[in-house]
């Protein structure tokens, strides 16, 4: 894979350490000479190619990670870590690039190869470049020194999991052709461009917009870099989202059409779908004709899936079941690129580890999905072709009204899009712009006759002299080369603010870092918030404000309710509350117990052997759950009885009293017990009672006692006055070191 | 505008069409759409783009914005600002950024203000 060509070839930037927080100082250092290695964009090496992982055949993953973070339940299938055939995305919006850096190795850990950062608001009316580190609002302001700092730490990042990974933000507002330069020389991978966008959304003059369109789209086409278009943003403004279907086509065939004529390869142009509803709606009725229209119409582009926010709320569960089903609708179909949206999207911007949230659920999804469509074939001879062919047929009708009322800026003039009615049907609230208003109006001039640019990917008429004209030479051999061409004639400029920049920011925190003191945070370095959830039983209103007390008695400042739900109008209320804790741990004062490393598998086998070991085991009291002890003991999930320890399993809710009767009658060295009851404390009242009637019998010296059970921990056992206790996760390796070691300790 | 939803009357139009005339039509549609909209972009051009050609010719966003925004105050836009550097370098016979930076000064308008208004160049070819 290119990661590994760009190591052998010594391009990559210094290695990042596992075991260490990346430094931004170490990204910051030489970045004015830092060039990127690689331009354009990367789909994953591998995809569809059939592939084994643990004991599982995959027809839909690339290549693995060299090192991730797999699914939490990949220990029970040897810690594989299946990626997806098709990038996935994550979105990061903290305005500090410093601390976006580290989000995004964390996503790429988790299986994130498109880090698409956000730009602050308002960057779209800003005329011109903005330069340095300032800190953003919802996103970075797009300067160069954070554009190349980002390029340079994900360059790092990318060695460390062994996988190219794609940088993303946005070419639109009125610096788009700006902007696609910067993008173009800094070796960003994957923008937004869509001239729509501008006009719809954020009220740039039209003309003016389709004029910057085709200069930034040929820029960004030349370097390979992919295109989204900003076509979704309807269903996540319209009224009633599934009914802007129709409109959605134009939109999509108008940013295809006009980029394949700005010079654009048509693989690099990526339509931004979502699932246009949520459940409680019929989404899969609504949303997978549409799905399958879109796909059938775009079938010689590529498809970035996104997921629905439209009617995301503060629930994120809810959020992570819409984005689950959303997920099943790009299986059905395709996807290209998966995006995914974070199930805190409805509270504030991203938390990290709901990027991480959103990168694993998309993951997970995915590869349980794999080979979906060898078993499950769409029926287009049903409602679901009708539908279909419906929503086509009025898109045409659509576009045929547009060409018979003269063309595209008219229709906008006339109120044509993010109408709430389903074209034809029409409400007469859709966005209305007049072709010589908005932002940057009556800026654009027609070029002259002897109009001249002297470099290279520039769209349009161009009065080039001589051989640039036609023959052999560039148009930048007038100049003796443009920066595409030779990089080294880019000018970087560092800081414009002294006060608003990321060394000022760094600064701050200066003295906690060096401490290598922990504070909670969630988006910046030491931001202090903490988020925490609490059961009040009272009613919605009462227990939002008594929620905020709760997080006032504990010291938590500008404590905020960001999530609420009854449970039942009178019987209960759950509330999430978020605040900050401006509270410093120093790591250095933690009493931290020593990780128990297990005895080698031979020693233990070899120890059994010369020395035999019986044992008696069972579920103790009024509790039948047995499957974790079986685990424990059990040959086949390498339990004790793999390393010859003889096990006398006695069976579920058996008294005490015979758990150790049992014991005494077999003579066994050690006694096992399973209780994974905590009903009113039921679990220590047995540990304590197994301890004391060994004492009563005389045995207590010559038996190891150990509970396990998932909410049993070592240091409770011990209380209750046993040896040694296991909860959730343990193993038979485990157990048996444990009771080996501690035979070793007696002799 | 209001209007009832009037599919069923209107697809009349349409309904005949098979599925690939269908998919043929909506490009065709879509196309009439767009080749105005690449006509006026191919023949205008804007501030914003005379800065990319800058950044381009290797000027940085400051200075691409001296030059631009002078430009602009002399009506050479339709020009292209990397144009008029151009011909400063040539006029003057020194290298671009020199004569960019001259622009971004105030310096040196006058002379390729001078240059546009003398014999008219060649014909133009598209990029």
């Amino acid at each position: 894979m290119s990661v590994e060509r760009d190591r052998e070839a010594g391009l990559g930037p210094e290695n990042l350490d596992p075991t260490k927080r990346i430094s931004v100082e170490a990204v910051l250092e030489g970045l004015e000479d830092y060039r990127p290695r690689r331009k354009g964009w990367h789909w994953r090496e591998g995809a569809n190619t059939p592939r084994k992982a643990g004991p599982f055949q995959y027809n839909e993953t690339s290549e693995p990670l060299e090192r991730d973070i797999p699914l939490p339940a990949a220990k029970y299938f040897g810690g594989i870590d299946p990626q997806p055939d098709c990038v996935i995305t994550t979105e990061i919006a903290s305005g500090r690039f410093e601390d976006d850096i580290r989000r995004m190795r964390m996503a790429a850990w988790h299986g994130a190869d498109h880090m698409m950062v956000i730009r602050t608001a308002g960057q779209s009316h800003f005329d011109g470049l903005i330069e340095g580190t300032p800190e953003g609002v919802g996103g970075i302001p797009v300067t160069r020194k954070q554009v190349r700092a980002t390029r340079k730490a994900l360059d790092m990042i990318e060695d460390e999991v062994g996988r190219p990974i794609n940088f993303h933000s946005y070419v639109s507002g009125v610096a788009g052709p700006e902007i696609a330069v910067l993008f173009a020389e800094e070796g960003v991978n994957g923008a937004h461009q869509d001239p729509q966008y501008n006009i719809l959304y954020r009220n740039v003059n039209m003309m003016r917009s389709f004029v910057d369109a085709a200069v930034a789209k040929r820029i960004i086409g030349s370097q390979g870099i992919a295109q989204i278009d900003g076509a979704h943003n309807a269903n996540a403004t319209a009224r009633e989202a599934w009914k802007v279907m129709p409109e959605l086509l134009v939109q999509h065939a108008i940013n295809c059409a006009f980029s394949v004529r700005a010079g654009m390869p048509r693989g690099s142009i990526c339509l931004s779908t979502v699932p246009p509803t949520s459940s409680p709606a019929p989404c899969m009725r609504l949303d997978l004709p549409y799905a399958v229209a879109l796909r059938q119409l775009f079938r010689e582009f590529k498809f970035r899936a996104q997921m629905n926010t439209r009617y995301v709320e503060s629930d994120a569960r809810e959020a992570t079941v819409t984005h689950v089903l959303n997920l099943l609708m790009s299986r059905l179909t395709s996807a290209d690129i998966q995006s995914t949206i974070t199930p805190d999207e409805g509270r504030n911007v991203p938390w990290h580890y709901n990027n991480i949230a959103a990168v694993d659920t998309a993951k997970q999804a995915l590869v349980a999905m794999d080979g979906l469509r060898e078993m499950v074939d769409l029926k287009m001879d049903g409602p679901l072709g009708k539908k279909v062919r419906e929503i086509k047929e009025r898109a045409v009708l659509f576009l045929r009204e547009m060409v018979e009322i003269g063309g595209y800026f008219e229709a906008v003039s006339r109120g044509f899009f993010v109408d709430s009615g389903e074209y034809p049907e029409r409400n007469g609230d859709g966005i209305v712009r007049a072709p010589n208003g908005g932002v940057g109006a009556g800026t654009i001039v027609p070029r002259d006759p002897d109009y001249l640019a002297p470099v290279c990917e520039h769209f349009g008429y161009n009065n080039l002299p001589g051989a640039s004209g036609g023959g052999a030479g560039k148009p930048c051999d007038l100049i003796g080369g443009c920066t595409l061409c030779d990089p080294s004639k880019i000018q970087f400029i560092d800081e414009l603010d002294e006060e608003d920049n990321v060394n000022v920011r760094l600064g701050k925190f200066a003295e906690h870092r060096k401490a290598g003191l922990l504070r909670p945070e969630v988006q910046w370095y030491a931001d202090g918030y903490v988020a925490m959830t609490i059961f009040l039983p009272t009613d919605e209103r009462t227990a939002q404000y008594a929620a905020l007390e709760i997080a006032k008695k504990i010291g938590m400042k500008d404590a905020e309710v960001i999530h609420k739900l009854a449970a039942h109008p009178s019987e209960g209320t759950v509330v999430e509350v978020k605040g900050i804790l401006e509270i410093d741990v120093d790591p250095g004062t933690l009493v931290i117990p020593p990780k128990v490393e297990n005895l080698p598998e031979d020693e233990m086998r070899a120890d059994v052997k010369a020395h035999p070991m019986r044992i008696v085991a069972a579920t103790v009291g009024e509790d039948e759950h047995s499957v974790g002890m079986r685990e424990i003991i059990d040959i086949k999930h390498g339990g004790l009885e793999k390393y010859g320890i003889e096990c006398h399993y006695l069976g579920t809710s058996v008294p005490v009293e015979k758990v150790v009767d049992a014991a005494i009658e077999v003579d066994a060295e050690a006694i096992l017990v399973s209780t994974i009851i905590t009903h009113a404390d039921v679990h220590r009242k047995n540990m304590k009672r197994l301890s004391d009637l060994c004492v009563e019998k005389g045995i207590r010296d010559k038996v190891i006692l150990v509970a396990g059970g998932t909410q049993i921990t070592r240091d409770m056992a011990v209380e209750s006055g046993l040896d040694g206790g296991f909860g959730r996760g343990a193993k038979g390796a485990d157990v048996a070191s444990f009771l080996i070691k501690t035979r070793r300790e007696r002799r | 505008m209001q209007r009832a939803d009037d599919y069923r009357e209107r697809r009349a139009a349409v309904a005949r069409l098979t599925d690939e005339d269908l998919h043929k039509e909506f490009w065709d549609l879509a196309g009439k759409v767009v080749d105005p909209l690449v006509e006026l972009a191919r023949t205008h051009t804007s501030p914003s783009i005379e800065r990319s050609v800058l950044l381009r010719m290797g000027f940085s966003s400051l200075e691409a914005k001296g030059i631009v925004d002078k430009c602009l105050e002399r009506g050479l836009l339709g020009k292209g600002a990397g144009n008029c550097v151009y011909r400063l370098s040539k006029m003057r016979g020194c290298g671009t950024r020199e004569a960019g930076l001259n622009l971004a000064a105030g310096d040196g308008w006058d002379e390729v203000e001078q240059s546009f208004r003398g014999k008219p160049v060649r014909g133009g070819a598209e990029a």
